[in-house]
Parts: C-alpha cells; sequence; structure tokens
C-alpha cells in the first residue's frame, strides 16, 4: 500500500536481461525431451506449475487484488454518487462536469502545479549542485553526505509537526531569530501568501537529499577516461563539467525529473499535518481534495473523478517522459 | 573550482587502495580543503531542524513558550519525555505502528522471496502476464485505489484495525521484483545442483538462494520498514479509534490536542522519528544502495 520510494520503474519497466524465457531451470525444453519420457516429463511439468502458482499466489492475490480490482472499481466510482455507506447511484459524467465547473478544484490544480513547478527545478538544481560539491575525497565528506540525505527518512508527519513549531508565529524559533536579527516577524504557514512556498521550503529540505544520493552515485559511474581525454585536449573544469558530466547525466536527470514531479503531484501528509489545506485554500492540493471529498464530505464519486484526473495526469507525464527519454538517449533503453 | 580538493571529483567512493597514491593511508594525509568552507555550513544546515527537534524536546515548556522562546535549553528537561510515555496512548501507538512495521517486513520478505523466484527460475503458464501486470501496478497512484481499498476493507470487516493495515502491505510488487532481479543475478548452477539431487523448491530457495541474498532482502526490509512505519495517508483514512493509530497518526492528532505542550510534542516526535533513523543509519550502505541502483537500471 505505500508506496515506496524507489520502485522507480514506472515508465521504464527493467529489461529482462538474464531471464531464461519459459523453461528455466530444469528441464529446459530440448534437451529435457531427450531425457525424459513424455508422460513423466509432462507430469514434472505440471508439478512445477503448481508449485510456482503456490509461490506466487500470496503476492498475486494482494496485489492484484489490491490495485487492479480498486483501479477498475474506482473508473465505476467516478461514475456514480457514494457516500462509503448507502447504494451507490449511476450519474453518468456528472462528477468530471461538477469538476471542471468547481473552483476549489481548479484551485488545488494551480496549487499542485505550482508546487511541482517549484520543488522540482530547485530540488534537481540544488541537488546537482550538492552533489558535484560532495563529489571529492576529502576528510568528514561521509558525515556532510549524511547530514544532508538524513531528512529524507522523517516521516512527511515528524516535518509537520516539527516545522509547525519552529514557524510558529508567536512561540516559534524562527520568529525569534528574526526578530534578534532585527527582522520582522512573518506569518509563514498561517499566511496565504506564504504557505505553500513554505511547504515548498520543507520538502526541499527533506527531498533534496534523494537526488543527490542519485547524482552522487551517477558522477561516479562517469567514465574517468572520459574525462581524462578531454582533458588531454585542453579542456577547462568548466568545458568538463558542461561537455562531459552533464550530458553523461542526462538520463539520471530525466528520471530525476519524472520521480520528483510525481511525488509533488501527490504531496497530502505534510499538508493533512500542517495547514489542513488553508489558510483560505492557499495550500488545498489535489491529493488533499480527493481525500477531502472521500472522506470527509463522503461525496467518494467525486473524489474518485478528481482520482482518475490526477491519474491521466501521470500518465501523460510519464508517456512525456518516455518519449523524451527515447530522444535524448536512444541507448538509454539498453543500460 | 579552482579551490578544489587534491583527488577531484569522479574518484569512485570506494576505490581500492591501489587507485592512487595516497589512498593506503588516507585520513591522515588530506590536507584542509577549502571546500569545507562552503560544505560544512551546508550539512549543518540540513541538520538544523532535527538538531533543533532535539534541544526542544529537552526542553522546559516555560523555556519554549517564553518570547522570545529559548534557543537553548538551560537544562535537560526529561518533562516532555515522561509526559508523551505518561500519556496511556502514546506507547500503544507506537506498539500498533511496531505490530504493523513488522509483520509488513516479515510478510514481504516471505511473499516476496516465494514470488520473486517463482518468477526468476520457474515456469508456469501465465508467469509472463502476470509479471508485467504486477510491474504495472507500480505505476498505479494510491490517491487512485484508496478510495475502493477503503470499501474492500470495510466489506472485510477490518477497518478500525490494524488489519486494515496489515493486509494491503503484505507484500509489494516492488519486494517481489526487486528479489526476482537479485535472484537471476545468482549462478544457477549452484541450485541446479541441489534440485537435481531432489531438493524440493521451497528447500533450495531457504537453504541456497537465500543465505545468498542478504544484500537485497536487507535493501527489501529497510524501505518496507520504512514506508509501513512513515505512512499517514492509509492509517488517517482506514483508522476511527485512537486507541488503533499508528504512532504517526498519533502524533498529529497528540499535536492537535496538546499544541501548549510542545516540549511533550517534540519529545513524541522525537520517539517517532528515531527508529527509521536507527534503520537508516545501521543500514546507510544498503539503504543508499537500493535507491540507487534498484531504480538507475532501466
Amino acid at each position: 500500500m505505500p508506496h515506496h520510494p524507489a520502485p522507480l520503474t514506472l515508465a521504464d519497466p527493467p529489461a529482462d536481461r538474464s531471464d531464461p524465457g519459459p523453461g528455466a531451470p530444469a528441464p529446459r525444453p530440448g534437451t529435457a525431451h531427450r531425457r525424459w519420457p513424455s508422460g513423466r516429463l509432462r507430469d514434472a511439468h505440471r508439478r512445477e506449475a503448481a508449485t510456482a502458482w503456490a509461490f506466487v499466489s500470496p503476492a498475486v492475490l494482494i496485489i492484484l487484488g489490491l490495485s487492479v480490482l480498486p483501479v477498475v472499481w474506482s473508473l465505476l466510482l467516478s461514475f456514480q454518487a457514494n457516500d462509503l455507506v448507502t447504494p451507490s447511484r449511476w450519474v453518468g459524467l456528472d462528477n468530471y462536469r461538477a469538476l471542471a465547473a468547481d473552483p476549489h478544484f481548479s484551485q488545488a490544480i494551480r496549487n499542485t502545479l505550482l508546487f511541482t513547478v517549484l520543488f522540482v527545478p530547485l530540488s534537481l538544481v540544488g541537488g546537482l549542485a550538492l552533489a558535484l560539491a560532495l563529489n571529492r575525497r576529502i576528510r568528514l565528506v561521509g558525515l556532510y553526505r549524511t547530514l544532508i540525505f538524513v531528512p529524507f527518512v522523517v516521516s512527511a508527519t515528524a516535518q509537520g509537526v516539527l516545522f509547525s513549531f519552529i514557524l510558529d508565529p508567536e512561540f516559534g524559533a524562527a520568529n525569534s531569530v528574526l526578530s534578534r536579527l532585527g527582522l520582522s516577524p512573518q506569518g509563514f504557514l498561517t499566511d496565504p501568501g506564504q504557505a505553500l512556498a513554505v511547504l515548498v521550503g520543507i520538502t526541499l529540505w527533506s527531498g533534496t537529499g534523494f537526488c543527490v544520493v542519485v547524482y552522487l552515485a551517477a558522477l561516479q559511474d562517469v567514465p574517468e577516461s572520459l574525462i581524462e581525454a578531454a582533458r588531454l585536449d585542453g579542456a577547462g573544469r568548466r568545458h568538463v563539467l558542461r561537455h562531459v558530466t552533464l550530458p553523461a547525466l542526462t538520463p539520471v536527470t530525466v528520471f530525476l525529473v519524472l520521480w520528483q514531479t510525481i511525488q509533488s503531484l501527490q504531496v497530502f501528509d505534510l499538508v493533512y499535518v500542517t495547514t489542513k489545506g488553508g489558510p483560505l485554500g492557499s495550500t488545498t492540493v489535489i491529493v488533499y481534495f480527493i481525500w477531502e471529498q472521500a472522506f470527509k464530505s463522503f461525496t467518494a464519486g467525486y473524489g474518485a473523478a478528481a482520482a482518475y484526473v490526477l491519474a491521466f495526469a501521470l500518465c501523460l507525464i510519464g508517456v512525456v517522459t518516455r518519449v523524451v527519454r527515447g530522444r535524448t538517449h536512444p541507448q538509454g533503453a539498453a543500460r | 573550482m579552482t579551490l578544489a580538493a587534491p583527488r577531484p571529483g569522479t574518484q569512485p567512493r570506494n576505490a581500492t587502495s591501489d587507485a592512487a597514491p595516497g589512498v593506503g593511508r588516507r585520513r591522515p594525509r588530506l590536507p584542509f580543503s577549502a571546500w569545507h568552507l562552503l560544505l560544512a555550513p551546508l550539512a549543518l544546515l540540513f541538520a538544523l531542524p532535527l538538531a533543533w527537534l532535539l534541544l526542544s524536546s529537552v526542553m522546559s515548556d516555560a523555556e519554549i513558550n517564553r518570547f522570545p522562546p529559548a534557543l537553548w535549553p538551560s537544562g535537560i528537561d526529561l518533562g516532555g519525555y515522561r509526559y508523551v510515555l505518561g500519556n496511556a496512548l502514546f506507547p500503544r501507538w507506537f506498539l500498533n505502528s511496531l505490530i504493523v512495521s513488522a509483520v509488513a517486513v516479515a510478510a514481504n520478505l516471505l511473499f516476496g522471496s516465494l514470488g520473486g523466484y517463482a518468477f526468476a527460475r520457474m515456469r508456469f503458464a501465465g508467469s509472463k502476464v502476470l509479471l508485467v501486470l504486477m510491474l504495472a501496478t507500480m505505476a498505479v497512484p494510491f490517491q487512485l485505489t484508496m478510495i475502493p481499498t477503503f470499501l474492500v476493507m470495510k466489506r472485510l470487516g477490518l477497518i478500525d484495525t490494524l488489519g486494515a493495515l496489515i493486509v494491503p502491505s503484505l507484500v509489494t510488487p516492488f519486494a517481489v521484483f526487486l528479489l526476482r532481479q537479485f535472484f537471476l543475478s545468482l549462478p544457477r548452477e549452484l541450485e541446479e545442483a541441489a534440485w537435481l539431487d531432489g531438493c524440493s523448491r521451497l528447500r533450495v530457495l531457504f537453504t541456497i538462494v537465500l543465505p545468498l541474498s542478504r544484500p537485497a532482502l536487507s535493501t527489501v526490509a529497510v524501505l518496507t520498514f520504512l514506508t509501513t512505519w512513515n505512512d499517514l495517508t492509509w492509517p488517517l483514512i482506514a483508522l476511527n479509534h485512537d486507541t488503533q493509530y499508528t504512532l504517526q497518526l498519533g502524533l498529529t492528532t497528540f499535536q492537535g490536542q496538546h499544541h501548549t505542550r510542545w516540549s511533550a510534542v517534540m519529545a513524541g516526535n522525537v520517539l517517532t522519528v528515531l527508529p527509521v533513523l536507527l534503520a537508516f543509519l545501521g543500514a546507510q550502505k544498503s539503504f543508499i544502495r537500493s535507491l540507487t541502483s534498484t531504480g538507475l537500471k532501466g
């Protein structure tokens, strides 16, 4: 149920590199026929298949039962009026029509897009810069890496609770520091003009470390021979960075754009803990809207329709990324 | 850029000692680098909120509620911790989270191994289709499935019990897939020998394959623990009574009810973060490896 941080195969199912093909490992089709008479072979196959099904059935039952079934159910729900208790009523496209006219939904979309547009580039640029700075052998560099990455494992709940304390307009440390510096106190999460930006800031604190780690790993894969060759040709550090290192990072960057975008379109926990969508709806993001419709107002069909709009957007992003990736890095699929 | 350290950027982190002169005894020999002037403040900036979390958890409420609030505790006051642990519900939430996470980890290891092994090594009708279907479910956003999942759990009578949290997290496609990929990378000959000696599949898996799969198993364990322990959305939907809450859900409620007792809220927050922090620091290497390698092998 909870989404793992790293399935990462969304647009990119890993290639079956060493897949043995049907017939692994034991009776390989060709040889087996020679070794066994066909009756025993069929028996062995049948036993093998039965064992295999026994092995996969828990996973299949739970994974497919709790995602394929709900995906279809959700689609049906989106054409119904449902309050989670009484039987639902078919309403056709009414939910979608209502969504198109709902100012709260369009506000939620605007907020989500703004969040994404701020968070994704900032976390990537920041992550790349930090990775470049951290990618050297100096004392304490391991400690620096750990400190920068550690907020990533802190739950959104804990982040939210911590930052509503730090940013509390009256008792928070942030305003206390500001007043000591002679600056005027800020409303932070209570100010409709600031709240969303503050949430982006909190998410950057915890989410940039992921980009750093991924970029660091990729930087260490850049072939040193390439860099040395460029050096020998007289390229300065800046040229090496621009013409060797950055191009080598393109596939990773594409992946990170996709990954961070998906993360920011699905932001919920932090909003729930800190602002509950307020003040004045300034932090109501799409998932918060869906949750509110389904589990607070008990208009589950309406929430399901909103969820389908979100899913469609995610799908679109996946497809676009695939196309872009195919174009900029044609050999990427073979990696 | 001219301030660079003696070994410029691209050296692999775990370079073997023959990779460069001076690496053999590298710690004492590295000269001070000007990069510290940039990196140390940045690293501290990232650490600051967590340091503040720890500090405020040992402050007294008087110190916190003063205006302007104190930025450094005058002494260590464990009143917050005493209040939180004396609160009848908090230990309960901790236990609930522990139960759900422990079951999720154990179940993911077991079902992930079984499923992953069947997909990696066994031949059965429909395996390809099933595998693709399972992979596809990784791309389904949770928001799309949460409403029907709630309805399913309601039919099963599990809403407002820990079962509603446990059942959906028993096995993730991620665990199955990661383990399958790892099993494929193991040499097949080891298993074939045992298999031809008449060992059952189950025995081969448990006595030969799994002992060789520690890195992949620890990756699955750590990531499963992290995601189940940290989840808020699903517990929020599936649970109603505060005796059933998980720690994350409990913490938000606790904050709502005790917003004048910040030291207690922060003490609770420390206790919420501590388990994942320890898990991360304990398994840092495999954790980072899993984040970077599983995703990028495209």
